[in-house]
């Protein structure tokens, strides 16, 4: 973990409601997807957690919604200012778990690290099966970005404007029926009730649990939760769990 | 070349830096990031009898100039500490510690006092009455001072190490509750604990943190943390520890003015990892700046 100074490159609405911003900084110690960087928001106190959706070799992509305060001033912010980012933080999805035919799912602005995940498993020659969810079409992004991927895809909404009329729970069981996927693993990115209904129909899988943090570095012992095996700090030993050691 | 030492009842630091219970572990996250070693002391994470898990969550809210945390002490409990985290942390931090112990019952904090004497790598033993975020039937011993003084003659008894009492600041009147802490044999005080506070999430409609209320620290605090040093400081002979919002060299030197002896920093540590490393290299250069030769010469001078 580092101190980085990122600068915007840019921060645009995706569809409504979802920001993208992409900063360009320095991204050498990020190790995989489900990492996430702690930023500091001028006249707020603590440092708010963020994903990192993408990242590559000159910067990083993050995706987020206004829920409050702090998304609020990120997205009144321009192309050029900086913002300090405590960089990399947390482990990401452990690749070496992830089978050939595991299911990708995220629901919202957690589809966001489903994606590089997507894209990493297919070039190294897997075949996941993605599954992302939103509320309508209307908030639905980077669907032509997941097409060109190129693994299979599918597209959940709740008001069946595009794909599967339901959540992303009501689409991996329509691949089970239809016998595209078994549902032995699954990779999990998205709103907490989301995640859990999917724990009950999957076998095994990996998850992205966030929560409320306050230092990100495991010093605070803000975040901790109850695991099976024994209290875990979401932003040190987490944020991606195993489902068999998350209680939910 | 000025002179940064200080004296904590006869335990000499090198610099008056010391991270505050609670905001740094037992060292190890921060020691990847810089060499703790440079550290006046270190106050190392409250310490109970068993392990305890803390309290539901959320556990912290964002505030105006601060923070709310209701952790509630969650802890490894005393085995473990004895056993892996202090050997671990005195590897990387060879001067002496602070034990921050916390307790339920005057049982318990002498228990711990008995086991933390035993422990080279302890200077201090610093008694934590003043948790606000945990709540045995309802029982806060700092805003009682016959209980504190209670308390704080149990651990004297038990221990030849200096002991420090951790005052809340939710009383009434803190250098009536220092003086009993003097009157009961305290060699020095810990001042302030965070201060009870709450937000409600207005979508909610309901408290932020699970615990309902929490406690606050931050910068917004410093003032009055520094009005209650200067009190206690007026009210007693023993040396203080001084905290509460400090974040910058120059609140360290405000501190040291309305009467501290060393400082603790706390809430900084979890915005900038890297605030205790750059006030210990700070603090002599800006003594210079200020034209003070050692920290003794501006003690309680305002």
């Amino acid at each position: 973990m580092k101190d980085e100074l990122f600068t915007i490159e840019k921060n645009d609405l995706l569809c409504k409601g979802t920001y993208l911003m992409r900063l360009k900084g320095d991204t050498s110690r990020i190790s995989g997807p489900g990492q996430f960087v702690n930023i500091k928001i001028e006249g707020l106190y603590l440092r708010r957690p963020m994903s990192i959706a993408c990242y590559d070799f000159e910067g990083i992509d993050i995706i987020y919604k206004i829920v409050g305060k702090g998304t609020a001033e990120m997205a009144a912010m321009e192309p050029g200012d900086t913002l300090s980012c405590l960089c990399p933080l947390g482990n990401g999805f452990d690749l070496s778990q992830i089978p050939k035919h595991a299911i990708l799912t995220g629901g919202g602005a957690g589809a966001m690290p489903i994606y590089q995940l997507a894209k990493i498993l297919t070039d190294a020659g897997m075949a996941p099966h993605v599954v992302i969810g939103f509320n309508n079409e209307e908030e639905m992004f980077f669907a032509e970005e997941f097409k060109a991927v190129g693994c299979d895809l599918t597209i959940a909404t709740m008001d069946g404007s595009v794909g599967v009329k339901g959540t992303v729970v009501d689409a991996m069981k329509k691949l089970k029926e239809e016998g595209k996927n078994d549902l032995a693993y699954a990779c999990v990115c998205g709103p907490d009730p989301m995640m859990k209904a999917v724990s009950e129909i999957t076998a095994s899988g990996q998850y992205d649990l966030g929560g409320r943090m306050a230092c990100g570095f495991g010093a605070c012992m803000g975040c901790t939760i109850e695991t099976a095996k024994g209290p875990a700090r979401v932003c040190k030993e987490g944020p991606i769990f195993r489902q068999e050691d998350i209680i939910w | 070349m000025v002179d940064t030492r200080v004296s904590l009842a006869g335990v000499v630091l090198d610099n008056p830096i010391i991270p505050a219970s609670g905001t740094f572990g037992f060292g190890r996250e921060f020691s990847e990031l810089y060499d703790i070693s440079k550290l006046g002391s270190i106050s190392f994470k409250g310490t109970t009898k068993d392990p305890r898990l803390g309290n539901e969550q959320p556990r912290i809210a964002d505030c105006q100039a601060g923070m709310l945390n209701a952790v509630g002490l969650q802890n490894p409990g005393i085995g473990a500490v004895l056993m892996e985290e202090i050997p671990r942390l005195e590897k990387v931090f060879p001067k002496p510690l602070i034990a921050n112990i916390s307790g339920f019952s005057e049982d318990e904090f002498v228990a711990l006092a008995e086991a933390m004497d035993k422990v080279q790598a302890v200077g201090i033993i610093e008694v934590n009455v003043s948790c606000p975020n945990v709540h045995a039937g309802g029982v806060n011993f700092a805003s009682d001072r016959k209980e504190t003084e209670k308390i704080t003659r149990a651990v004297k008894a038990v221990t030849h190490k200096p002991v420090f009492v951790k005052l809340s600041p939710n009383v009434t009147d803190i250098a009536d509750m220092a003086k009993g802490c003097e009157a009961a044999g305290a060699d020095g005080i810990s001042l302030i604990n965070t201060l009870l506070g709450m937000r409600i999430d207005i979508k909610r409609r309901k408290p932020v943190l699970a615990n309902r209320y929490g406690g606050y620290s931050g910068p917004g605090i410093f003032p009055v943390a520094l009005r209650m040093v200067d009190q206690v400081r007026h009210a007693v002979d023993i040396p203080i520890i001084g905290m509460g919002g400090i974040a910058t060299v120059d609140d360290v030197i405000e501190m040291i003015m309305a009467g501290a002896s060393a400082v603790q920093i706390g809430a900084a540590n979890l915005v900038d990892p890297w605030t205790c490393s750059r006030l210990v290299d700070e603090l002599p250069e800006r003594m210079e700046e200020l034209g003070i030769e050692s920290l003794d010469e501006i003690r309680g001078i305002a």
